[in-house]
């Protein structure tokens, strides 16, 4: 048998100079992945929507028919009567300048429609995502500093439960407990009716805090609480767990027992020699969590009444507005690319492993 | 310490001779607690699926007008005839939930076994062959995996029209990357391997080595990811079926029965309940299973 290969100086030695700085070649690099994804992601969302069976314009026009000339007017000025390939690019043509069609119901631009609804999605899942934090990352360190003890147990146990959740029942019994039975917290929506503030960023605890009202924000908040509890339980799970075994990794490292026999007391062992090093892959994790978000988005907010893109996505599925849904999809999809780059960006500069790897 | 020195229990007593597979699986499995129950579970749940026609007290179906969201049976006004209660137009939630459990299993079983078969074929194709078909598959994975799952699901249903049926295919749609990335990741490690180029040396074809050399090597992620596929399934089945794009009532699917129980959550609250810890208790059960067989069946961890 050959003798296993060496690693060391030799395999670090590179064959050719790099040609730039290695992490401006590494975020390059990332970037430029993103492309190809795209355009998939353009390819998907116009044939997806020309599986619809039947016509568009004669689903348009539904049970009323349409005379043969009209119709055929009609598909010349969509551009129907064109081969397939130039139906496509005169789609992505579209999209890249920012037009992602028209909504059959309301006849405004769907790119409109999504702005001014997605303020609401996002202050939601800001708000689960913190949530999910705050306590699923004091969780997982607990756990794994007591590991095998009754702590680690139970928060592995509620963890596990908590990935397993359906949140639409899980928001419905949260709204069965805190809404209807100890009328704490109100049912849905936004806001009470009672207050009116003038929508400038579209963030609900913005715009009331703009406008000076505190009884408003409280009212914003308390609107807040449940849906984000609810969309935020199967990331706390989440990272939860991945914090846990990050951590356990971590702490059976040879810096950790040089720094306890340095004499450090363990709490700076665990919170700053340990959880910082734990922190890469959860920090990873955590942006894993946009598009687990966006998904339940649209069950939490067609639980809640909120006025957020799940809900109208839901909606725009049940009136058939496919033109919206079409441009939901492929929004949201581009929201979640961007995330997700994002997220592996900042991973290559927290990491120095990462960015100085080929 | 010492459970781990002791010789394996059912191996045989000459030790030059390694215990048989499924013995030694058992003996690291039944260590996890959690995934013992979790199998107990799943077993019960499954005889019950089978059973459902001849232990649910009551037809599904049939309604009672004398009976209308009448509580459970500990509750002032319920009854031992309807243990769970009744719903908005009389029918018996234990039979429908019992019935539910039938549906439950079927959609896994159909998810994970189509969506298995599709990620197989991907992932074996793309790992063996590499190359040209291997970027091009893997492309294609790497667009559907960004779009949250749940949102392609709720969209491919929405394209195919409401229906259990629909709603599985495009729930099976949906995972079938999760499989081929698996799949694939795994014939790479063991393409390279010495046992795989001596098959091939021997005059072994592309399809033999895939079937019968390469892929009993890739069972372990293989059964762990396929467990967990079941949960997913369900979940998100049942999830389609809440937003009205899975089975249709009268159906007594979980997420259905959910949906259509809404407007009685104030006044009737075993109505939303139990579908919904049918659910939860289901979900558990497989994700403990799968987290079980991880365990046992990963080499990394076994020691």
């Amino acid at each position: 048998m050959p003798p296993p290969p060496r690693c060391g100086a030799a395999a670090i030695r590179l064959p050719f100079p790099i040609p730039y700085p290695p992490m401006l070649r590494f975020l390059l690099t990332r970037a430029g992945l993103v492309v190809p994804t795209f355009l998939g992601i353009t390819v998907l969302a116009f044939f997806l929507i020309r599986l619809v069976p039947g016509d568009p314009i004669e689903v348009r026009v539904g049970e009323r028919g349409i005379a043969p000339e009209r119709l055929a007017e009609l598909r010349h000025a969509m551009g129907l009567d064109q081969p397939l390939w130039k139906q496509y690019a005169d789609y992505l043509g579209n999209v890249l300048t920012g037009d992602f069609g028209v909504s059959l119901v309301t006849r405004n631009a769907v790119i409109d429609e999504f702005l001014s609804l997605f303020p609401a999605t996002i202050e939601l899942a800001a708000a689960a995502i913190l949530f999910a934090v705050v306590v699923g990352l004091p969780a997982g360190v607990l756990a794994a500093v007591r590991r095998g003890s009754v702590v680690d147990h139970t928060v592995m146990g509620l963890s596990l439960t908590g990935y397993s959740m359906p949140i639409f029942w899980w928001g419905l019994l949260l709204i069965l407990l805190f809404s209807v039975n100890l009328g704490w917290t109100p049912v849905s929506g936004r806001l009470d009716l009672l207050y009116y503030v003038e929508p400038e960023t579209g963030f609900m605890l913005i715009d009331t805090l703009l406008a000076g009202d505190t009884d408003a924000f409280r009212s914003a908040l308390r609107h807040l609480v449940l849906p984000a509890v609810v969309l935020g339980t199967i990331p706390l799970a989440v990272i939860a767990r991945m914090t846990r075994s990050a951590m356990l990794e971590v702490l059976g490292e040879d810096y950790i027992r040089t720094a306890r026999a340095k004499g450090l007391r363990e709490k700076r062992v665990i919170g700053l020699h340990a959880l910082r090093n734990a922190l890469i892959p959860v920090v990873t994790v955590i942006g894993l969590q946009a598009g687990t978000l966006l998904g339940g988005a649209i069950l939490t907010e067609t639980i809640f009444s909120w006025p957020g893109i799940g809900k109208w996505l839901v909606e725009s599925i049940n009136r058939r507005d496919y033109p919206a849904l079409q441009g939901g999809i492929l929004l949201i999809a581009t929201t979640v690319i961007a995330v997700n780059l994002l997220v592996d960006l900042l991973y290559g500069v927290l990491n120095p492993r990462i960015r100085h790897a080929r | 310490m010492s459970m781990d020195v002791r010789a394996i229990p059912g191996g045989p007593a000459d030790a030059s001779r390694p215990p048989r597979p499924l013995v030694e699986f058992w003996y690291h499995f039944r260590r996890n607690k959690g995934a013992v129950a979790g199998l107990a579970v799943i077993l019960i749940i499954a005889t019950v699926a089978v059973l459902a026609p001849w232990i649910a007290p009551h037809d599904p179906l049939v309604q009672n007008r004398a009976a209308i969201l009448q509580p459970p049976v500990w509750h002032d006004g319920g009854s031992w005839s309807y243990v769970l209660g009744t719903d908005d137009i009389g029918r018996d939630i234990l039979s429908r939930v019992i019935h539910g459990a039938r549906l439950s299993m079927l959609v896994g079983l159909i998810v994970v076994t189509l969506s298995l078969a599709v990620g197989l074929t991907l992932g074996m194709v793309s790992g063996f062959f590499g190359g040209v078909v291997d970027v091009a598959i893997m492309r294609l994975i790497d667009i559907m995996l960004a779009m949250p799952s749940l949102l392609l699901a709720v969209v491919v249903a929405a394209i195919l029209g409401p229906g259990l049926f629909n709603a599985m295919l495009s729930v099976a749609i949906v995972v079938v990357p999760h499989y081929a990335r698996l799949i694939r990741a795994a014939v790479l490690a063991e393409v390279s391997k010495d046992y795989v180029i001596a098959s091939r040396v021997a005059g072994a074809g592309p399809l033999r080595l895939m079937l019968v050399t390469i892929l009993p090597n890739c069972m372990a992620p293989l059964i762990v990811q396929a467990t967990l596929g079941f949960s997913t399934a369900i979940l998100d089945a049942a999830a389609l079926g809440f937003l009205g794009l899975g089975a249709q009532p009268p159906t007594p699917e979980w997420g259905t029965m959910l949906a259509s129980s809404l407007q009685f959550l104030q006044r009737a609250p075993w109505v939303v309940t139990w579908p919904g810890v049918a659910i939860l208790v289901t979900v558990l059960a497989f994700n403990l299973l799968g987290d079980g067989l991880r365990d046992a069946l990963d080499p990394k961890l076994k020691r």
